[in-house]
């Protein structure tokens, strides 16, 4: 029975269930959520009121045939970088989930790390490295090499630190399969290969499409890897708009351009992963997968994850340090480094705690109780991650000084600004976790008397644990990274290692950036590898 | 029960973050804040110049001049800043349009020549970049432009670089079209566009795809290769200023002072520092630009500031930046 049939059928219910859905959200569960829609619709808000003030010019900035051209390179781009993600990411999940790859857990740490190197310091590394005049032309001993720069070197750049964005919620929703269904489907006389496809692969659709809109997402708001590749996207045109210094409503109804498009990637998400059950509905819980015997091809299996490693992690980590011992024989400031390390911990741990707490809400709201609210709610939580970070700081600079002052540049602001910009990154793999927990689970706590907050808690939570770490994994890694919302909303002083990369690079010091784009990634890495031990955590 | 931990948590998480929130808030009557949009290697010891002198200290917040204007423009008369020192006139211009700053006194105003101030006084230059054309060694002396408008030619077809979202540039565009005409400026960046010009991130890049021979010759400001000349002798580039069309433009990094400051004197007198004989020498040795006030001379390895063909223009005048942008992406350069 469809939601519509049932709203029929309950009859004199039918306004309220149109609105609130069949089943009723419990009421502290409804006023979380709406709470954590309303914060995180604060940037898309703040864009409404930048527009508001001169609506004519605004209209004027947005109806171009500029905008629908930019707009057309932007989401080529995107769903360029979205399907090389995904077919990287695809492979790799698995063969580190589910096959017997030697050092599969190594290899998913590694594999996941390049999504903790700064867009903007990967893209000149690349340049760098590959560049028409780069070191690679010199190893090579030639004049030149074909420019790197534009779409191309766009897209490269791009796809190699977003594809963990599709491997980390895949390696979760593999990690929680059930292995019944492809063991039936063997027993049944299919191929391995055809197995993938029509059993597994199926199962794993939510998660690919809840990391490709992630991936998709990045692309169109990246600054860095865009502006340093010289491609012109639609998020650069943002950009240009603030820098003129006058274009707050330009730059503002651009930015709600970039909502809209936001709106369409995500109901096209939301139809791959509309009504589907994908987990058990008999009795017994999954047992941990077999791992399947690679045999003669672990070595192709071996050079696939090498090369992948080699070029989004080896090369950049190469020239990176490679510039530091430069940096270490001139001597360092260990104290500043330390305090900066320190501080990017501190603000993205707090912040991928706020972010997790939020997402459980907003998770099972949207996929336990969907209704026009609960849809909303987690509609409007990725507009902040559609939306460049600038829009998000500036934002937050708005309301603060307007509502909280005695809060504005303080920690807590930040941290609230980290938290509501990447907010659907630890939605959207709690989100297809949900999808394989049976609700009989629940109901029958529900059942036996236990309160609605102690299922969320003692059932659900537990349930979905790998799907809450990869997805506060995921806002700490971006939040270590962050540089918009930081400079312009920390303390003063409080500086991290992103706005010490900032401080170096924007004076063309792009080799003193090296060390502190280091410890980026060595304070990521700890966190990576305790999440791909996780292993099969859900069962 | 599971109700009220679940709350507890929460609480425990909201007195954590009114923690975090105390931290960061401490207002002191001797403390200046100050917006930069000038790097803290080369602002940094001109603060600590005047707070030596003062004894006031001054917090300072890094980022780039037109987010940090954006950000003085969202705070409006809320803004914690007393003081906003730019990268570039523009920014200024934009935080004086929302009447955000303070009208400057008369012996501040005096210091600095009228062509490198707010025109109705509301900030004042602190130092000056010239444009330049800098040029790699594959080109001869003999070979180089008199005139920014001379690289539409077909012999620089794809060699030349330049740095479109950047504030300087776009201020020599806003130049040449109050000087020279809409038409002028239309009919150059098309030409730019049509002959393959390398479009970079903004100035350094630029410079550095010349050392490296991506291309011959850059449209920037020329202290970048005066501080990279410092720092490598044997630096493969050079800087050529062209007499003619503006080519060589003097544009200027300012500061100005918030009008909700509640500490106005104060911040006064740390713009009256700024151009005090000690923090003008320190911008000329550090940073290699041109020094402002009079009596103080440029770094001895730059062309004496007489000397550059610099057109005098009102800067005050090159607020137009939005026709300027306009008319860049009318003709593809944006």
């Amino acid at each position: 029975m469809d939601a519509a049939a049932a709203g029929r059928a309950l009859g004199r219910r039918l306004p309220a269930a149109r609105v609130f859905g069949i089943r009723r959200p419990p009421l502290v569960l409804l006023g979380l959520g709406l709470a954590a829609g309303l914060a995180a619709a604060l940037p898309a808000l703040y864009l409404v009121v930048a527009v508001l003030d001169d609506a004519g010019a605004a209209l004027d900035t947005v109806l171009t045939d500029r905008t629908l051209g930019l707009i057309t390179r932007s989401l080529g781009l995107a769903l360029a970088v979205t399907g090389a993600a995904v077919a990287i990411a695809v492979p790799l999940a698995w063969l580190t989930v589910r096959s017997d790859l030697p050092g599969r857990r190594a290899w998913a740490t590694l594999l996941t790390l390049p999504l903790v190197i700064p867009s903007y310091i990967g893209a000149y590394l690349f340049v760098s490295a590959l560049g028409p005049r780069g070191a690679l032309a010199g190893l090579l001993g030639v004049e030149r090499l074909p420019s790197i720069y534009g779409f191309g070197g766009a897209f490269l750049v791009l796809t190699l630190f977003t594809y963990p964005l599709v491997l980390i919620p895949l390696r979760g929703a593999l990690q929680r399969m059930d292995p019944a269904l492809e063991e039936a489907a063997r027993v049944m006389g299919r191929s391995q290969r055809e197995v993938f496809r029509s059993v597994v692969l199926p199962q794993l659709a939510p998660a690919i499409g809840a990391g490709s809109v992630l991936v998709a997402l990045y692309a169109l708001s990246d600054f860095g890897a865009v502006s340093i590749m010289r491609f012109n996207s639609f998020t650069r045109d943002i950009y240009i708009a603030y820098q003129s210094g006058f274009g707050r409503t330009e730059a503002a109804a651009l930015g709600l351009v970039l909502v809209l498009v936001m709106l369409v990637l995500f109901a096209l998400y939301a139809r791959v992963r509309a009504a589907r059950a994908l987990h058990r509905v008999t009795p017994g819980a999954p047992r941990p997968a077999q791992p399947v015997a690679l045999g003669g091809w672990r070595w192709p299996a071996l050079a696939f994850c090498g090369s992948v490693a080699a070029i989004a992690l080896v090369l950049p980590v190469g020239v990176l340090l490679y510039w530091a011992t430069k940096q270490i024989s001139s001597g360092l400031e260990l104290s500043a480094l330390a305090t900066n390390s320190w501080h990017s911990l501190l603000a993205a741990a707090a912040a991928a705690l706020a972010a997790s707490l939020a997402a459980i809400v907003v998770a099972l709201l949207s996929v336990r109780y969907p209704s026009a609210v609960t849809r909303i709610v987690e509609r409007v939580g990725y507009a902040g991650y559609a939306l460049p970070g600038i829009v998000v700081a500036l934002a937050l600079v708005f309301f603060t000084t307007r509502v909280a002052l005695p809060l504005y540049q303080t920690l807590a602001v930040l941290v609230f600004a980290l938290a509501i910009h990447y907010l659907p990154l630890a939605v959207s793999p709690i989100g297809a976790s949900l999808l394989q927990v049976p609700p009989r689970l629940e109901e029958a706590a529900r059942g036996l008397g236990r309160s609605p907050l102690a299922v969320l808690r003692t059932i659900t939570t537990p349930l979905v644990a790998s799907g809450v770490l990869g997805g506060a994994a995921l806002v700490f890694l971006h939040a270590l990274k962050e540089l918009p919302a930081t400079l312009l909303l920390a303390p003063i002083g409080f500086d991290t290692l992103a706005t010490d990369v900032w401080h170096q690079t924007s004076f063309g010091f792009y080799e003193a950036s090296a060390i502190p784009a280091l410890l980026l990634l060595l304070i990521a890495a700890p966190p990576l590898y305790l999440l791909s031990a996780k292993g099969s955590v859900a069962s | 029960m599971l109700i009220r931990r679940r709350l507890a948590s929460f609480a425990v998480l909201g007195v954590l973050l009114t923690g975090l929130a105390a931290c960061g808030s401490s207002e002191d009557e001797n403390t200046l804040t100050l917006y930069s949009g000038r790097i803290a290697p080369i602002l940094g010891p001109a603060v600590k110049l005047y707070e030596d002198a003062s004894g006031f200290d001054v917090k300072t917040r890094y980022g780039d001049s037109p987010a940090l204007a954006a950000t003085l423009t969202e705070e409006g008369t809320n803004s914690p800043a007393d003081l906003f020192f730019a990268q570039d006139a523009g920014s200024l211009d934009a935080v004086e349009k929302k009447g955000l700053l303070l009208k400057l006194p008369a012996d501040i105003l005096a210091k600095v020549p009228k062509h490198y101030q707010s025109a109705n006084g509301f900030w004042v230059g602190t130092t000056g970049r010239s444009r330049v054309i800098a040029y790699g060694p594959k080109v001869k002396r003999s070979e180089l432009p008199d005139s920014p408008l001379e690289l539409t030619d077909e012999k620089w077809k794809g060699r030349v670089g330049w740095a479109p979202t950047n504030a300087s540039l776009q201020g020599y565009i806003t130049a040449l079209r109050l000087v020279e005409g809409e038409d002028v400026a239309r009919k150059w960046l098309e030409g730019m566009v049509a002959n393959d010009v390398q479009v970079y991130d903004s100035n350094i890049p630029v410079r550095d795809a010349i050392a490296k021979g991506e291309i011959d010759l850059g449209l920037i400001n020329h202290y970048y290769v005066a501080e990279a000349l410092a720092e490598n002798p044997k630096y493969p580039v050079k800087v050529h200023f062209p007499p003619k069309d503006l080519g060589s433009l003097i544009n200027t990094a300012g500061v100005g002072v918030l009008a909700s400051s509640d500490n106005k004197e104060q911040a006064l007198g740390f713009v009256r520092e700024m151009l005090s004989g000690e923090a003008q020498r320190y911008f000329a040795d550090s940073s290699k630009e041109y020094p402002l006030v009079s009596g103080v001379a440029p770094a001895k390895e730059l062309t004496p500031i007489d000397e550059i063909p610099a057109p005098k223009i009102d800067l005050a005048k090159l607020g137009d930046l939005q026709g300027t942008l306009k008319l860049m992406r009318e003709t593809g350069a944006l």
